[in-house]
């Protein structure tokens, strides 16, 4: 009660303040997807990430982008619960999720893939996405045990999903394979249905082209915007890709040494000098 | 069908024609004293191996203390069946509560062992389970329960006084062991050992299952899909334990004397050997390493009795030498080489034998 | 005055623990693994030093030095046949690998110098106690008990053991610290232990200085070997497996990888031990030890010196 309490003049006052910013720029009236306000964390006397706000609207292509250790996964650990921020605070659909752990974020709504890639390595292509749909799935540990109906129906309609899912991505011929097995590009794509087998409402993705050649790089700037108008999903992502960032994200934040340095539409942002220094140097 | 349950179901099949062929043969009087003895004894070790897999293969995490768990359902087991007994109760009725309540014992204690090990991993997590299984057999060593006509009487470190002499019943006796009633024979152990592989075989192949195992691969990844990874970890250890004492049962029940000071960490490790050449993961590869490694030994006792005492280096040695093919590079990449050229040898067969054809 | 002969012999053969549990940190430090045979290369020192020590040929500085030799060549060649080739691959196979060398290891024993304990003959046999102290007299130093023929008996005994346990144990650790602070090679321990792949990078031979760590490891385990038969003087192929234990124990609790950490683990340990084995009971020291590990790594897993390790996502 008392967190509901400290909670809800918060967001009372978060949602005028967005209302009152919509109607001065007369754009939607609806919440963002994502809001992220005053964002800091400090690692010893290192500041990791600086007062970093974001607003990802539904549906959206974000795009975060920065040199390297300007703390864009930082940001990601912290929205996914990994790390606890210093100060600041994450609102998803209007709930603040600042400082949950992985798993309830999760829950509430944010699914993530990982820069260097973590499969389950040892189980199967479909149960690496069916283990995305524990949470959804209505049995419970007794009745798979003693192989109740609602065991086999559960499991059917899980397996049905999740090789739908697989076939998004052009890997339901691969389902018995082990997840090791598969080659780099594959991998990463598993891990992209896996993320969605969650049924999130935000998806984070970080690094989706590293180590993939341009053709690979290609394809998924498809997979990635097909999966955002199939699955209604908004979508932030962190690249080093300029072409893939150029071509699908519509806005863009420039982070550098944990500081925002730019934000905006992405052919404004990626022609702003500031930004050229910050990746080319003086 | 699916490759999980076509497996599961060749493994179950076996191990049930295996126990009725055995035991059809033991009814027939085939099998003289000292081979029925070594199939139940055999059938106890494979339900601890299978249940240690759970913990070792399926959730990723060596336990040092399985012997501990086999000794607190031996015990508390051991307790039920021969106060029930006294008590008038039928032997076969006595028997299953008291095999029940070994393993809700063993698995009580286990969620509560797990509450503090389960946020370890890896080597902390071995050694203190180790301590654990080693703290288990001491408190048997020093545990007393002797029931009179007033009811029961608990020791610690020393027997119980002021016992009533002509209705006394020693249970518990510490380091000096306990008398369980000899019930243990091997259509029990067959029993309950079908029902254990089966509930290991379900519990694996079931969402609970996959959360373990994906917990097992990265625990990290896990937790980003919404798993909460103490939770099933606890789970799996907990059955794990439950498993553990019920085999502890079978196994206070099959000897005439039992003491405390046989769970200890040689029994844990000796477990874990079979569970490790059989395959982390595989059940049926701890069925079957458990009744090889146990078996050739005993069984080639009669030709050299020697041999027994070379049984621990020779697994010792097989230990390391798996471990070494299996995980160092060297061998690693010696084992895909061949494989290529068996490949490459096989898809020129097939080409030259197209080519006849 | 029991307390304070308790309290004496509990630093003692906490010493005894610190010096297996130096091995323990060294190892675990650098080469990021749990030696379990460590413990087994104590009781491969033990029979060394008694084998070595029944012969006559052999004057004891000569035996001493034997002993030192076997543990730190067994300890180094383990480390090459077995642990080396393993150093990339999952903790398990590690672990289950050092499992199997300490089964190797007590096995050989087992089958060589057969299961019955043999009596180890103390290196300070013979040898008066190093203190006595009697009531109304003060205290007599390496001394017989000069007041046998008035029936007087002391009410506190040091033996030589116990004095020499913590003495050598002392100097040890202080050269040992003075080796790693001071010389190349030191330093260079310490680098593979902060950052294995760095070190390499900075022209550090990591297999020799992995080498260079087993080998002190084990020919401290090889003193400890011979303080500990020394003051418990038996020896079977059981000997080393729960020093060994107690030993890591006492490790974690000093939080691994630690070098003051293990010193400070092992004495308090030692002390536990030996207290708890009077005041409490002697049958359930083994099991207090353990509790105070599992209370220790529930309240601060890293122990007492130990670093907060987290992984990166």
């Amino acid at each position: 009660m008392s967190e509901l309490e400290k909670n809800t003049p918060e967001v009372q006052g978060e949602n005028t303040a967005v209302e009152q910013k919509a109607a001065e720029t007369s754009e939607k009236s609806s919440a963002p997807m994502l809001e992220v306000r005053e964002l800091s964390i400090q690692f010893g006397g290192l500041r990791a990430v600086d007062g970093l706000n974001l607003k990802i609207k539904k549906h959206q292509l974000y795009g975060l982008i920065g040199p390297n250790g300007a703390g864009k996964t930082t940001v990601f650990n912290m929205l996914t619960g990994v790390y606890k921020p210093t100060s600041g605070a994450i609102f998803l659909d209007g709930v603040n999720i600042t400082g949950k752990s992985p798993v309830e974020i999760n829950k509430s709504g944010i699914a993530r893939t990982f820069q260097n890639i973590r499969l389950f390595k040892e189980m199967s292509v479909l149960d690496n996405v069916k283990v995305g749909m524990q949470n959804s799935t209505k049995y419970t540990t007794i009745e798979g045990i003693l192989r109740l109906p609602r065991y086999f129906k559960e499991e059917k309609l899980m397996t049905e999903r999740a090789i739908e899912l697989l076939k998004v991505f052009e890997l339901d011929g691969e389902k018995d394979a082990l997840s090791a097995n598969l080659p780099y590009g594959k991998q990463r794509k598993l891990e992209i249905a896996r993320a969605l087998a969650t049924n999130p409402k935000l998806l984070l993705l970080d690094e989706p082209a590293a180590g993939m050649n341009p053709n690979e790089t290609e394809e998924l700037m498809n997979t990635i915007r097909f999966v955002r108008d199939k699955f209604d999903m908004t979508i932030l992502l962190i690249e080093h890709d300029m072409k893939l960032v150029s071509g699908i994200c519509e806005e863009l934040t420039v982070l550098n040494f944990g500081q925002e340095l730019a934000q905006g539409e992405t052919s404004a942002v990626l022609n702003d000098p500031k930004v050229i220094t910050a990746y080319l140097g003086d | 069908m699916r490759k999980t349950t076509k497996n599961n179901l060749i493994t179950f099949g076996g191990t049930l024609i295996l126990c009725v062929v055995l035991g059809i043969l033991m009814q027939a009087g085939k099998l003289n004293s000292m081979t029925t003895g070594l199939m139940v004894t055999i059938g106890i070790y494979i339900i601890a191996s299978t249940s240690l897999n759970l913990t070792v293969g399926v959730l990723g995490e060596l336990s040092l203390g399985h012997a501990g768990f086999m000794c607190i359902g031996a015990f508390s087991s051991a307790t039920v069946s021969t106060l029930m007994i006294n008590g008038g109760a039928p032997n076969w009725l006595s028997f299953a509560v008291a095999i029940i309540f070994g393993a809700i014992m063993a698995a009580i204690l286990g969620f509560l062992i797990g509450i503090p090990v389960m946020r370890l991993r890896g080597d902390y997590l071995a050694i203190v389970t180790l301590g654990f299984g080693e703290i288990l057999k001491s408190l048997f060593n020093n545990i007393y329960i002797t029931s009179d006509k007033n009811g029961l009487h608990f020791g610690f470190t020393n027997p119980p006084k002021n016992i009533d002499a002509s209705t006394k019943l020693e249970i518990l006796r510490g380091p000096k062991g306990t008398s369980a009633p000899d019930l243990t024979n091997f259509w029990v152990v067959a029993a309950v050992l079908l029902i254990c592989l089966i509930i290991l075989m379900t519990f694996i192949d079931s969402k609970s299952g996959r959360a373990c195992m994906a917990v097992r691969d990265n625990y990290i990844a896990a937790q980003s899909v919404g798993i909460n990874v103490t939770k099933f970890r606890l789970m799996a250890f907990t059955l794990s334990a439950a498993i553990a004492g019920a085999a502890g049962a079978l196994y206070m029940h099959s000897l005439a004397n039992m003491l405390p000071k046989k769970f200890d960490y040689n029994l844990s490790i000796l477990i874990l050997v079979y569970v490790v050449l059989g395959g982390l993961g595989s059940l049926r590869g701890s069925i079957i390493a458990t009744i090889v490694l146990y078996a050739i030994p005993e069984l080639l006792r009669g030709i050299n009795q020697n041999i027994v005492n070379y049984r621990m280096l020779i697994y010792a040695i097989i230990l390391i030498c798996l471990m070494l093919w299996k995980n160092a590079p060297v061998f690693i990449n010696m084992r895909e080489k061949i494989k290529a050229k068996c490949k490459k040898s096989k898809t020129a067969d097939l080409t030259s034998g197209g080519a006849e054809a | 005055m029991s307390f304070i002969s308790n309290l004496l012999n509990g630093i003692s053969l906490g010493s005894i623990y610190a010096l297996i549990a130096l091995g323990y940190t060294m190892v675990y430090g650098i080469a990021k693994m749990l030696n379990f045979a460590h413990g087994d290369i104590i009781m491969v020192g033990g029979y060394a030093a008694f084998i070595t020590m029944a012969a006559n040929w052999c004057p004891l500085w000569l035996s001493m030095v034997i002993t030192v030799a076997v543990c730190t060549v067994l300890g180094v060649v383990i480390e090459k046949v077995a642990y080396r080739p393993l150093r990339s691959s999952p903790p398990l196979a590690v672990l289950i690998t050092a499992i199997g060398v300490s089964y190797l290891l007590q096995n050989i024993a087992l089958l060589t110098q057969t299961a019955n304990p043999k009596t180890f003959t103390s290196i300070a046999a013979g040898a008066p106690p190093f203190l006595q102290v009697f009531s109304g007299k003060g205290a007599v130093f390496f001394k017989a008990n000069p007041y046998q023929d008035e029936g007087l008996k002391p009410v506190l005994t040091v033996s030589m053991e116990t004095f020499l346990a913590i003495v050598v144990s002392v100097i040890i650790m202080i050269a040992l610290t003075l080796f790693i602070n001071k010389t190349k090679a030191g330093r260079a321990m310490m680098a593979c232990s902060e950052d294995r792949g760095a070190a390499q990078l900075m022209g550090i031979n990591v297999n020799a200085t992995i080498s260079l760590t087993f080998a002190i490891g084990s020919a401290l385990a090889a003193v400890a070997a011979v303080l500990m038969c020394s003051a418990y003087p038996q020896i079977s192929p059981y000997t080393g497996s729960m020093p060994g234990i107690k030993a890591f124990v006492a490790a974690v609790f000093g939080g691994i990888g630690s070098i003051p950490g293990a010193m400070i683990g092992g004495v308090l340990l030692g002390v536990i031990e030996i207290l708890s084995k009077f005041y409490i009971s002697s049958q359930l020291s083994d099991a207090i030890v353990f509790m105070v590990l599992i209370v220790m790594l529930i309240v601060r897993p890293t122990g007492i010196m130990g670093k907060k390790i987290s992984e990166k996502v």
